[in-house]
């Protein structure tokens, strides 16, 4: 190959139009990987030499502005736990909205049209806003209800506080609209020829989205899940008011504690520190954990759909 | 709207004089619309009990519609409106009473396009008989292989029923669809251009399968191959422009046909 020649096939002049074209889009593919390796670079050298075994294993009773004391381990522990809640949630409820939209709705009926609507509004949300819903809607409506009905005689909230699992549903409303748009496309990437050989069998509706629909739009789903993780494990605003703590003396063991987060904790060693010399490393540092933890989340749900397609593809 | 052609019930479709087999699929003033669009133009017609009956007809002149409609396929589309009756074995089959997924499993279908599911080969077949309610391993495999011979598959396939069925030829998967139709043992087969995708070789080998099959089957066939109608169905129904031009057995049909429409259409004057 030798690359184009910029030469119009029929006169043989020079296409400047061609020539510059090219130029351009390679010139902002290029502003955005150079920018991507800058902030990466950067973050990787200042914050390399601060990871160590002690820093993410340790930190719960030390001095959480100290390079010498502080540690992840509440933080790492907190993210990932929020993180696993909030695909645990979002998944059954994205997919079964999608299949709703897909398989059951009139596409063209305004119902099924003003739901879309919704649903791409929600994407458009900002995420600060979620967190104050949250807290409205979790935290003040159902968890005092809750506490209302399970604990009529207790003193101190038990569900009606921030806690990780309001933290976890508020994340899961903000990231719903991704799982329902990657599942519907999934949903109708599927052949209607699949459907109707089906459910010419005499299968049911459900059988036929169980067993036949469902099975094929796996990898998909479990993409509207990995955008999800990518969407929600970089969020700081809506875990502001439904469940990230300041400090805490020890790891969340409830679905009603509170607990730390990695981003949470960036934004308040860059705003909080007595001595922020002395607490750059430790930020730099914890800005590669929340990195690499939010990469092996991904890495994971990546392997499980690789997998899933191999099975596919064995099986189709 | 096209019920511009021919004045309504043109001809009146007769039932051909056709020995004793019985009316087995019987439709009355049936019409069917798009929306506002008018498919199908008040069918009435009978077909009879294991007979091969062919549709034929130019692109768009309702067949592969009214193939849908006897085991209500048209359901699965949205804005879709019938009048008139089908009755199959007496039943009116769009009767308040009727269970649809009984119906499909007495009326199996086999599209156009071979559609085997991402599945093994044995599973293809597992999951319509699973479905019926089978359960036993032992049950599904010999009705597995009972399906797969009758379908003139076993022997190309018997060595890696569990290997993937979309690793088959595209004549082995339309095979492999009519293996899983007859597996549930239905009473009628409705076929809906089965070979078009097809070499000739493979096309061969689904006709003679269809002329296996009638024996125990009632088969309802659409085809733009008018040889292929010529070869396997015993009788033939013209249809244009969603009306049903002329119907008779399929000698007649080819050789002195009733109406010039249907002459120029299997002589290839037009279509």
């Amino acid at each position: 190959m030798n690359g184009p020649s910029y030469r119009s096939f029929q006169t043989g002049r020079f296409d400047y139009a061609s020539f510059f074209f090219t130029g351009f889009t390679g010139l902002a593919t290029f502003l955005i990987v150079a920018t991507l390796g800058v902030i990466l670079a950067n973050v990787l050298f200042n914050g390399w030499s601060g990871l160590s075994l002690r820093f993410i294993m340790g930190g719960t009773e030390k001095d959480m502005f100290d390079v010498n004391h502080a540690g992840v381990l509440p933080m790492v522990v907190g993210t990932s736990a929020r993180v696993i809640l909030m695909t645990i949630f979002v998944i059954p409820v994205g997919v079964i909205t999608a299949i709703y939209l897909t398989e059951y709705a009139h596409s063209q009926a305004f119902f099924t049209r003003m739901i879309r609507g919704a649903v791409n509004n929600l994407a458009g949300v900002p995420s600060i806003v979620f967190g104050l819903f949250g807290l409205g809607f979790f935290i003040n409506f159902i968890g005092r209800n809750m506490d209302a009905i399970l604990h009529p005689a207790g003193a101190e909230p038990v569900w009606g506080k921030p806690a990780i699992i309001w933290a976890s549903l508020t994340l899961a409303v903000m990231a719903l609209p991704v799982v329902i748009v990657a599942t519907e496309e999934s949903l109708r990437a599927i052949p209607q020829g699949m459907r109707e050989a089906s459910m010419a069998l005499g299968a049911t509706k459900l059988e036929t989205i169980l067993q036949i629909v469902l099975p094929q739009a796996l990898p998909g789903i479990m993409t509207g899940g990995i955008l999800a993780i990518s969407r929600a494990a970089g969020e700081v605003a809506p875990l502001l008011f439904t469940g990230a703590a300041y400090y805490m003396a020890r790891l969340p063991d409830s679905l009603t504690d509170q607990f730390m987060d990695l981003g949470y904790h960036v934004f308040i060693l860059s705003t909080q520190s007595p001595n922020i010399e002395k607490t750059r490393p430790i930020l730099y540092a914890t800005v590669v954990v929340l990195l690499l933890l939010t990469f092996a989340l991904n890495i994971v749900a990546i392997l499980i759909r690789a997998q899933m397609r191999r099975k596919l593809r064995l099986l189709a | 709207m096209i019920d511009t052609a021919l004045p309504q019930n043109a001809v009146k479709a007769p039932a051909p004089a056709a020995g004793a087999a019985p009316a087995f699929i019987e439709t009355r003033n049936l019409s069917l619309y798009y929306g506002p669009t008018r498919a199908l133009a008040n069918i009435t017609f009978q077909i009879r009990e294991k007979r091969v009956t062919a549709f034929i007809g130019p692109s768009g002149c309702g067949k592969s519609t009214l193939l849908r409609c006897f085991n209500r396929m048209n359901d699965l589309i949205d804005n879709v409106r019938t009048e008139g009756t089908v009755h199959i074995a007496g039943h009116d089959i769009n009767g308040r009473a009727v269970d649809v997924i009984e119906l499909r499993k007495r009326v199996g279908m086999v599209f156009q396009r071979s559609n085997p599911f991402p599945k093994s080969i044995y599973e293809n077949i597992a999951y319509a008989l699973r479905i019926q309610g089978a359960k036993r391993g032992s049950e599904l495999d010999g009705v597995v292989e009972t399906s797969l011979r009758r379908a003139a598959l076993w022997d190309e396939v018997k060595d890696r029923l569990h290997s993937s069925a979309l690793s088959l030829s595209g004549g082995q998967q339309q095979r492999l669809c009519i293996a899983r139709a007859i597996a549930i043992r239905p009473e009628i087969i409705l076929m809906d251009e089965p070979a078009s995708a097809l070499d000739p070789i493979a096309t061969a080998k689904i006709e003679e399968l269809i002329l296996e099959l009638k024996r125990d089957f009632t088969i309802v066939i659409v085809t733009h191959n008018m040889q292929q109608a010529a070869r396997i169905s015993d009788f033939t129904a013209f249809f244009y422009l969603g009306e049903l031009i002329e119907y008779d057995r399929t000698g007649r049909i080819f050789t002195q046909p009733g109406r010039k429409q249907t002459e120029d259409y299997v002589t290839g004057r037009f279509g």
